[in-house]
């Protein structure tokens, strides 16, 4: 028994340390900066997206963060995932102009958008996103929320993380301070001020409401199956509960004779 | 199975029928468990869903003058799009369907008020070559693969094809445009 | 007990089986004609979880391959594809990312099994080096695979790992640009890289069935450790342990479940969701965890080439383990001291690997050292020297009398196992 409990330990200990070696790179990107922790409604087993929510962050991502940041793997057909009908979705790609062509002159053209079309970005390419920006490429927003350390929280924090710098900073044209961006010096400036969207719904317009919103429009973007995920999750999980507790009495009935001593290779070998 | 086990679970004090419901609940939930796991296997080569988002194409047809045809591309396809002159109108009309391998009029193959237009997918129903056209014994359309003949509306008259060259689903936005898909 | 008296009830498939003795195969292997020692313990379970890993990671880089592009421009896209377009692809690329760390996690137990109970030692020697052989080929495999979704650890990853062979001397550059096709790692070196990627785990299936042959000519070592006496110490592998296998896959897709569904990117690198950029090397690369013992012996030493030998040296060492350890008793249940020693390596090894996660700085540099230190002096002065001088407790006479005592007919055993 004590061999198997120290195997068990020796188990845990070896999983603990396959999550330690995620704790340390957080910490040197996040610069050790205690992050903003805002409960999202899409934490959790059974977390979903909330659409209002999302519909609202689509807005400020539209109307603010679209002016310098693309989403290249952003497809208006996608807007249904966040509560939009069809028609709607549909109404909104029309109101973009997206690049087509070459059409039998060979030259290409703009005509509206439709569904199966994605975000059209901001710039042509990486160098001219640079050449507008001070030489900093605002990275696309597509995945944005997997690819930084602390997620969402980590982008909450940043978007509402603006203050005045301490003394001691020197910023350089072109930088801002920020508490929450590694090394504290962000070359975009704060982007959200008070009221600078008017929601449909009649939401106030707050920097923390709108980076709340934009927030969780840019979780669902990033992984646009996390629900079908989840419930999928919690099918497998009752599923296998059932079958391991079946699984475990079949085993404990095949080994009942042979734990109570039966040898049934005994006598065998005479017959074969 | 083998008869190793018997043996033993004849040892076994307990009834059968518990012991063997218990074997077939654990049997059958695997089953249905591994055929689960099956499906995502399956169904991952079925369109994904960008593929199946690219449904429609839009085409201009005021530069095809009568006895001209495009092709154009919608879902990886050909797409015939022919401007008939008035005799093929004619001829495709006049055809006794009830003779047709496949029996449709010309009426069903066209939209109402653009009887000179014929939109079809070019592909040859038997194994997926592209016809020519104004070729064949039908005046219509001719597959070198295996020698299939279509008439004027693109119905197959001699051949080993089956079918009719199929009409995709497609409207007219205005007098010279249409819209696939 | 032998294969040959196999028969088939069915009478076609007695008429198949003459003709390809393929039912005979799996009876004798894998059936009720295999006889395995009647106390294996779970620990035994982690042989066919691995092989069960194995396959899972085929089966979906498969499909995954009918998706994926390896080319620089494309490969980020096409995972991106995968991840939103591809029917069920979220989960296909979730099971296999996390598959590898459940592959490595189960192998991993399964090796600290084989040396708890000296599973290693006469007559399983070949039967362990083929084990090691797997252990670099998945090694090779999970690290090409990291390569391939091109984000920023992909590709400073694939650039770190492959300029450790620049330590060769004189020709380790040439080695460097033969390795990558070109002048960085690029498009070739991708390209090649998913070709590989796809053949290797090919190559793994060849020496796992090498390993099983290699166990079945002696048979499983059991938690005693003492050989099989006859029959009364053994039971055919099924129904009992296809039983307990089964249980033991249950529980693991369990585990394996929580990381794929609830947790999937847990085990990865946020970096990994940025796209590769050759002009911005990420702040503190990082591999994935299971490297992170090799990678803290890596870094142990301040010379480029002792590091990198000293990391092969690492794994090459396991090879001669059958003869650093002179004990002729295997299970660690009756080597006190050895027991010990073994709990002192794996914790020397978790050590290692939270070594590896963190910056060479400050004391990590020397708890890395030690650790380095540590890990050769097991086997290359431990294992040799306890087996000459260590106090070992008396074995039982047989597998049965240990495991049954009174109701095997004989004389009390000294100590049951479990």
């Amino acid at each position: 028994m004590r061999i198997k409990k120290t195997f068990i330990l020796g188990l845990v200990a070896s999983l603990g340390f396959a999550n330690l070696g995620l704790a340390p790179s957080a910490l040197a990107a996040g610069e050790a900066v205690k992050l903003k922790d805002i409960e999202f409604s899409f934490e959790g087993p059974f977390g979903t997206f909330d659409r209002a929510a999302a519909q609202r962050g689509f807005q400020v991502y539209r109307e603010i963060c679209s002016s310098c940041h693309s989403a290249q793997y952003f497809a208006f057909r996608n807007l249904e995932g966040i509560g939009y009908s069809e028609e709607m979705a549909k109404a909104i790609a029309a109101e973009y102009q997206i690049t087509d062509g070459p059409d039998d002159f060979g030259d290409m053209f703009e005509r509206p958008g439709k569904l199966s079309d994605r975000m059209p970005a901001p710039f042509p390419n990486q160098n001219a996103a640079r050449a507008a920006n001070g030489g900093a490429y605002p990275p696309d927003l597509s995945v944005i929320v997997k690819a930084r350390p602390g997620g969402a929280d980590y982008l909450y924090s940043l978007l509402t993380g603006y203050e005045e710098p301490p003394a001691d900073i020197e910023l350089a044209p072109g930088q801002y301070y920020n508490a929450y961006m590694a090394g504290h010096k962000i070359a975009m400036p704060q982007p959200l001020y008070d009221d600078m969207v008017g929601y449909a719904d009649g939401t106030e317009a707050t920097v923390e409401q709108m980076a709340k919103d934009v927030t969780v429009f840019l979780a669902w973007l990033a992984e646009p199956s996390m629900e079908q995920r989840k419930s999928i999750g919690f099918s497998f999980m009752i599923f296998m509960s059932i079958f391991v507790v079946l699984l475990y009495l079949t085993n404990r009935r095949i080994w009942r004779p042979i734990k109570k001593g039966a040898m049934p290779w005994v006598g065998k070998d005479e017959k074969a | 199975m083998s008869s190793n086990p018997s043996t033993v679970e004849q040892s076994d004090e307990n009834g059968t029928t518990r012991r063997d419901f218990l074997y077939i609940a654990t049997t059958a939930m695997g089953a249905v468990g591994a055929a689960y796991a099956v499906w995502p296997f399956i169904h991952q080569m079925n369109p994904s869903k960008d593929t199946l988002a690219l449904a429609s194409a839009e085409v201009d047809i005021s530069a095809i003058a009568p006895g001209q045809s495009i092709k154009v591309m919608w879902r990886g396809k050909p797409v015939f799009v022919r401007n008939r002159t008035e005799k093929e109108v004619a001829e495709a009309k006049a055809v006794d369907i009830s003779n047709l391998r496949d029996p449709q009029t010309d009426a069903e193959r066209t939209k109402p008020g653009h009887e000179q237009w014929l939109v079809m997918v070019g592909v040859c129903t038997h194994l997926g070559c592209i016809p020519l056209g104004e070729a064949g014994e039908f005046g219509g359309w001719f597959c070198p693969c295996h020698g299939s003949h279509y008439d004027t509306a693109g119905r197959i008259r001699k051949g080993p094809a089956p079918l009719n060259l199929e009409v995709p689903d497609y409207q007219f936005i205005s007098d010279d445009r249409i819209l696939i898909g | 007990m032998s294969t040959g008296s196999f028969k088939p009830k069915n009478g076609a498939l007695r008429w198949f089986d003459d003709r390809l003795p393929i039912l005979s195969l799996v009876h004798g292997s894998l059936g009720a004609g295999y006889p395995a020692p009647r106390n294996l313990n779970y620990f035994w379970n982690f042989g066919s979880l691995a092989g069960l890993c194995l396959v899972i990671q085929i089966a979906t880089g498969i499909v995954l391959a009918m998706h994926y592009t390896p080319t620089v421009a494309g490969a980020f896209n096409s995972v991106e594809h995968i991840m939103r377009d591809v029917n069920y692809g979220w989960l296909l690329r979730y099971i296999h990312a996390n598959g590898a760390s459940m592959f490595f996690i189960v192998v991993f137990i399964h090796i600290f099994r084989g040396l708890y109970y000296g599973s290693y030692k006469a007559p399983r020697e070949v039967l362990w080096m083929l084990g090691v052989v797997i252990l670099l080929l998945m090694m090779a495999t999970a690290f090409m695979g990291y390569v391939l979704p091109w984000g920023q650890m992909s590709f400073w990853g694939a650039t770190v790992i492959t300029n450790l062979f620049s330590a060769i001397p004189l020709v380790g550059d040439q080695i460097v640009t033969f390795l990558w096709g070109g002048f960085s790692v690029d498009e070739p070196t991708l390209q090649r890289f998913f070709s590989l990627h796809y053949l290797l785990p090919f190559v793994i299936v060849g020496v796992v069935i090498l390993h099983i042959w290699a166990l079945h000519l002696p048979g499983s070592n059991n938690p005693l450790g003492i050989d099989v006496k006859g029959p009364q110490d053994q039971v055919p592998f099924h129904p009992y342990y296809t039983a307990k296998d089964a249980l033991g896959v249950g529980v693991f897709l369990i585990f394996f479940g929580l990381f794929v569904f609830y947790m999937p990117n847990s085990l990865g690198h946020p970096d990994n969701y940025i796209p590769a950029d050759p002009m911005v090397t990420p702040a503190h690369i990082v591999p994935e965890w299971y490297f992170l013992p090799f990678y803290a012996i890596l870094r142990a030493v301040p010379d480029k080439l002792g590091g990198v030998l000293l990391m092969f040296a690492a794994v090459g060492l396991l090879f001669f383990l059958p003869w650093l350890d002179t004990s002729k008793i295997r299970s660690a249940i009756f080597r006190p001291a050895y027991k010990m020693f073994f709990w002192l390596l794996v914790v020397d090894c978790v050590v290692l690997g939270v070594v590896g996660a963190y910056p060479p700085e400050g004391a990590w540099i020397l708890i890395g050292q030690l650790a380095t230190a540590y890990y050769f002096a097991h086997f290359l002065l431990i294992l040799p020297i306890l087996g000459k001088v260590e106090k070992t407790k008396p074995l039982p006479q047989s597998i049965a009398q240990a495991v049954l005592g009174d109701k095997a007919g004989a004389k009390p055993a000294a100590q049951p196992a479990e």
